[in-house]
């Protein structure tokens, strides 16, 4: 009897989880749906009042699509994107690996200032200094070039990969470089040969973060470029798709939903690093 | 590689003698220390520290795209307080925050409380929750833009067909009480992932024997969430509520894309209002002055962080 009602209530308690959990992924997954269903539908099926908007009914067509790459720079977009993500991220990532390493690892005078610094420079937001660096991209010659957005993404990739990876040196025994550096190994290549490869996981993290950071910047891509040819996928989209007349939406979605797609496939692969990495960058803050 | 460094020397090598000696300069762990942390620091300098010293510079000159101006004090923040779309401004930033903020942290502690159940599909169902942190914000608000069309919006068509409301429907991005609704709720949607999954992190961390506890002292679920949960959430929640303050405060993607600060500036926040004064004005004085209002509140929150949750 007991047992038969200890079951009764788990299965009530799922049902309610499950129920209430419902209303929260519709949320979250219907503006996907809903992008994807209209980069597929007709003009005469979006613009009329009519037709039921949650599904296609009139046939699925390409046609928006096509326009894309036919009538557009979007692959010289995608391009852009790609080229200044990889590089920013890479530039970013050396500077970052032996910054956390110096701040978690060695003692010197004035290492916990340095690691607040770091800190700080995590929390500032784009949007306090857009302005002025739009000017020191002016002054570098590189306004209005995908090197504006290169040279200045790693202003906030640094701090945060530095922060993120800070975290992952510390898991590192120190044994085991003491062991390396008593073995006569020099303290770079302690840290190429021993502490590296077991760090690996906070490096994907902090590879695949600023990955997704730099391809979904918005401001500084939209403020330091403005020549067609040079913008990034985010911005190209945005800017660039919106056409005079009213009819613009199909292929406004597809290039949404297409631009979206290397980021897509990095979390489905990756999964876990992102939820690691958002609950590290916090929690251990 | 085995021959030592005094092998060498008897034999006559002094260049090596050098080189050892460099090595052994660099070996030492502040030297080691400082030559590591050099190239973040000389890229933080030169590219964080400088352009905000000269945000500074700029608000208080006559600075306009292309012409270096003069030094002219207050002047610029003088003007943008007398400024009626400036505090407006304001006032939206604080309406957006405040309101974005509550229905971050109360649905995500209730989402985080859900996806904590020993449900079945939990990796899927994270990984749906996560989406609209992950894809582009500027992406996924064109997105919203076209559900909230004028005409065209699949909220109010749902809405008339459901008989919740007459036609022909609000124009979402058209009124200032609609427009301000439509960039919270984008707001909130792109944000409560982090809330959620940050959430649930810090729920797992509790150890069961608590909830065992209280239950044999006769708590309910409320007086558990109440006495266990919350308690124990504190530091995990006081750390994603001050980290969302910054970054809700100073959004600029909603807003820019959804409204442009529309309809009548109901919806401008601060870095909006800089784009445009600054940018599209020209104004790069009394642009800069204006997104520097960002910053006594990222120092509040900045002091509250190192002062009393990096202590814990």
């Amino acid at each position: 009897m007991a047992s038969a009602a200890s079951r009764g209530a788990r299965v009530r308690s799922a049902a309610f989880g499950y129920a209430n959990l419902v209303p929260f992924i519709f949320f979250a997954l219907f503006p996907f749906y809903f992008m994807l269903v209209t980069s597929f539908k007709s003009n005469a099926e979006l613009y009329n009042l009519k037709s039921i908007p949650f599904w296609v009914q009139t046939g699925v067509i390409t046609d928006h699509y096509r326009y894309l790459f036919a009538r557009t720079d979007f692959l010289t977009w995608m391009k852009n994107s790609l080229v200044i993500s990889v590089t920013a991220t890479a530039v970013s990532l050396v500077i970052a690996i032996l910054a956390g390493y110096s701040l978690a690892r060695l003692r010197f005078p004035g290492v916990a200032s340095f690691g607040t610094a770091v800190f700080v420079t995590y929390l500032v937001p784009p949007t306090l200094l857009f302005l002025p660096l739009s000017q020191v991209v002016v002054w570098l010659g590189i306004s209005d070039t995908i090197w504006a957005l290169i040279v200045t993404y790693p202003t906030f990739l640094v701090p945060f990969s530095t922060w993120l990876l800070m975290g992952y040196f510390r898991t590192v025994p120190r044994e085991i470089e003491e062991c390396a550096l008593v073995d006569g190994a020099s303290r770079m290549q302690t840290l190429v040969r021993i502490v590296l490869p077991m760090a690996v996981p906070g490096i994907v993290c902090a590879a695949l973060f600023g990955f997704t950071l730099t391809w979904n910047e918005f401001i500084y891509a939209l403020t330091f470029v403005s020549q067609t040819a040079n913008k990034t996928a985010v911005v190209g989209v945005t800017a660039d798709l919106i056409r005079g007349d009213i009819y613009y939406w199909g292929s406004l979605m597809a290039g949404a939903v297409l631009a979206s797609v290397p980021i897509v496939i990095c979390y489905v692969f990756f999964l876990d690093y992102y939820v690691s990495g958002l609950t590290a960058g916090a929690v251990k803050g | 590689m085995a021959v030592g460094s005094r092998a060498l020397e008897s034999a006559g090598f002094r260049r090596p003698g050098r080189l050892a000696r460099v090595r052994e300069w660099w070996e030492q762990e502040h030297v080691f220390g400082y030559g590591l942390i050099l190239p973040a620091l000389v890229l933080l300098v030169c590219l964080v520290a400088y352009p905000f010293g000269m945000a500074i510079y700029f608000s208080l000159s006559d600075y306009w795209v292309g012409s270096p101006g003069s030094f002219v004090g207050l002047a610029n923040y003088r003007e943008i307080l007398d400024n009626e779309v400036f505090r407006q401004a304001v006032q939206n930033s604080f309406v957006f925050t405040a309101i974005a903020l509550t229905l971050k942290t109360v649905l995500g502690v209730w989402l985080a409380l859900l996806l904590a159940r020993g449900l079945r599909f939990k990796r899927l169902l994270r990984g749906a929750v996560l989406l609209p942190w992950v894809i582009p914000t500027a992406l996924s608000t064109l997105g919203w833009w076209w559900m909230f069309d004028s005409l065209y919006s699949v909220v109010n068509w749902t809405a008339l067909r459901l008989g919740l409301i007459d036609p022909p429907g609000p124009n979402w991005l058209g009124m200032p009480g609609y427009a301000m609704a439509a960039v919270i709720i984008v707001n909130v949607w792109r944000g409560l992932p982090f809330f959620a999954i940050t959430v649930l992190a810090g729920l797992v961390s509790i150890p069961r024997e608590y909830y065992e506890a209280a239950e044999v002292d006769g708590a309910g679920s409320w007086g558990r969430f109440l006495h266990v949960t919350l308690p124990l959430l504190k530091p995990v929640l006081a750390v994603v509520i001050l980290f969302s303050t910054i970054f809700t405060f100073s959004d600029f993607n909603i807003v820019y894309i959804l409204t442009r600060g529309g309809p009548v500036n109901s919806t401008h926040l601060f870095a909006t209002l800089a784009y445009q004064i600054g940018l599209n004005g020209g104004n790069l004085g009394q642009g800069a002055a204006i997104s520097l209002f960002l910053f006594p509140m990222l120092a509040a929150v900045v002091f509250v962080q190192l002062r009393y949750i990096r202590k814990e």
